[in-house]
């Protein structure tokens, strides 16, 4: 590892731009990665991640960014995936049973159930089950900001937070040097800039917070 | 631990400043969107509405501007339409920053837009606009700003929209609108009961009451809210606190 490269994984998805500026008033700098030399000697990679889970793995394997990403999961460089980007961690989704996701999670991302009204959409609040690295001097009672019909219920050891919508969902998952929010951290106001920095921390990189 | 309901301004432009009137008619200027986008972000709105009510074709590149700007001062989500009638001009306003886009006439004239819209960019990204309006015993779904009446059952179209891949309905009570009286809460009711996606109630917002019983009575999700935000009639964090001491779930910025 090299630089203070951040790399933000470009696969067309719309809220990459938000991403981009909730870390850029971070003070720091991010770079698109479209292709897969973009990843190479990166400090911190971000997968952000809106809209359908086939569609971000598909788009993955055409720029070439499939095997590169699982290699960098591999290898330990700082990782935070956001929405469909921690989703994008576990072997698989219902929403597209066809594609395999990037396999660092074993089990299946499932539809939340429509007792509730979905999407899930809006401000939520968190349960904390073990101590975490993405949301520390959070509040405890803190809301972020959701937007997904699709979630994972299990991430073992690596859950950090829940949340609920019908039924309990990981919120944010740690697992070593991989991290992962379901909610939109770059949508959260100022708890959702205290994670992204908290983030930053994480990988090394200095920020203005 | 429960989903917060959403208080939401909206900034009404006619592609790069603030406007209000009712109803389209007697428009003023109310202010710059990026200056208002800031003020609100910083008062704890939990996401902000910003509709280009002229969607004239010819100032399109004015109103991407725009978002582009209110984008920039934002920490919430923006949702952003006015006259977005096809795959590439809902990609535009995505892409200038909206994180959703909202589909009204043209969704109307051809519902397939829906279904290509929701394909694209999933269906959180696409809310369904509609302005109802009451007739008999039911309420009548209208396009091109009120203008126009669809013969269109409000309560079927929304249906629709949904099964089509909308995830949001915003419902603009067209007997409301502009008259303070209060949000129409049995027409939010009876499209919140009937569609499986959120509801976002307009029209009508003066006091903290409204946005109670629009919150209780009239099962909305979220409640929009443009002049009386734009006036500083309504301060957010009051009313927020004013909602939060009535056990209505509401972010509070400390």
């Amino acid at each position: 590892m090299s630089g203070g490269k951040i790399a933000l994984v470009d696969y067309g998805a719309g809220n990459l731009p938000s991403v981009e500026r909730a870390l850029r008033r971070l003070g720091v700098e991010v770079e698109r990665a479209s292709a897969p030399e973009a990843l190479d000697g990166s400090r911190a990679i971000v997968l952000p991640g809106v809209g359908h889970f086939g569609a971000l793995m598909r788009t993955l394997e055409e720029r070439r960014l499939l095997e590169p990403l699982r290699a960098v999961l591999a290898e330990g460089v700082p990782f935070l995936g956001i929405c469909l980007g921690l989703q994008a961690l576990y072997a698989a989704s219902r929403e597209d049973p066809s594609r395999s996701g990037l396999g660092v999670l074993a089990g299946t991302v499932q539809p939340l159930p429509r007792t509730a009204k979905l999407p899930h959409m809006g401000w939520n609040q968190l349960r904390r089950v073990r101590p975490s690295v993405l949301l520390r001097d959070v509040p405890e009672d803190a809301y972020f900001y959701f937007a997904h019909s699709y979630a994972a219920l299990d991430a073992g050891e690596a859950a950090v937070a829940l949340c609920d919508h019908g039924v309990p969902f990981v919120a944010v998952l740690e697992c070593g040097k991989i991290v992962a929010a379901q909610f939109h951290p770059e949508k959260s106001g100022e708890a959702g800039s205290r994670v992204l920095a908290n983030f930053l921390h994480f990988a090394g990189v200095e920020c203005e917070r | 631990m429960t989903l917060a309901r959403r208080i939401i301004p909206c900034l009404d432009t006619d592609g790069a400043r603030v406007v209000k009137g009712v109803r389209f008619v007697n428009l003023r200027d109310a202010g710059d969107p990026a200056e208002l986008a800031a003020r609100y972000n910083r008062q704890g709105a939990d996401e902000l509405v910003v509709l280009d009510i002229a969607a004239s074709r010819d100032h399109r590149s004015t109103f991407l501007e725009t978002i582009c700007r209110v984008a920039e001062q934002l920490a919430i989500p923006l949702t952003a339409g006015g006259g977005i009638g096809t795959l590439e001009e809902g990609r535009a306003v995505l892409r200038a920053g909206a994180d959703k886009i909202t589909v009204n006439t043209a969704a109307v004239r051809r519902p397939e837009l829906i279904e290509e819209l929701s394909q694209e960019f999933g269906a959180q990204a696409v809310v369904l606009a509609m302005d109802a309006k009451r007739i008999g015993d039911g309420w009548e779904a209208y396009v091109r700003g009120g203008r126009e009446a669809t013969g269109r059952d409000a309560i079927a179209w929304g249906r629709e929209s949904v099964a089509r891949g909308a995830g949001e309905i915003l419902l603009t009570s067209m007997d409301r609108d502009g008259t303070r009286s209060g949000f129409d809460c049995e027409l939010t009711a009876a499209v919140s009961r009937a569609v499986s996606v959120p509801v976002i109630a307009s029209g009508g917002a003066d006091t903290p009451d409204h946005f109670l019983t629009v919150f209780t009575e009239g099962r909305a999700d979220a409640a929009l809210a443009a002049s009386i935000f734009h006036d500083n009639l309504r301060r957010l964090s009051e009313l927020k606190e004013f909602l939060a001491a009535r056990d209505v779930p509401v972010r509070l910025i400390r």
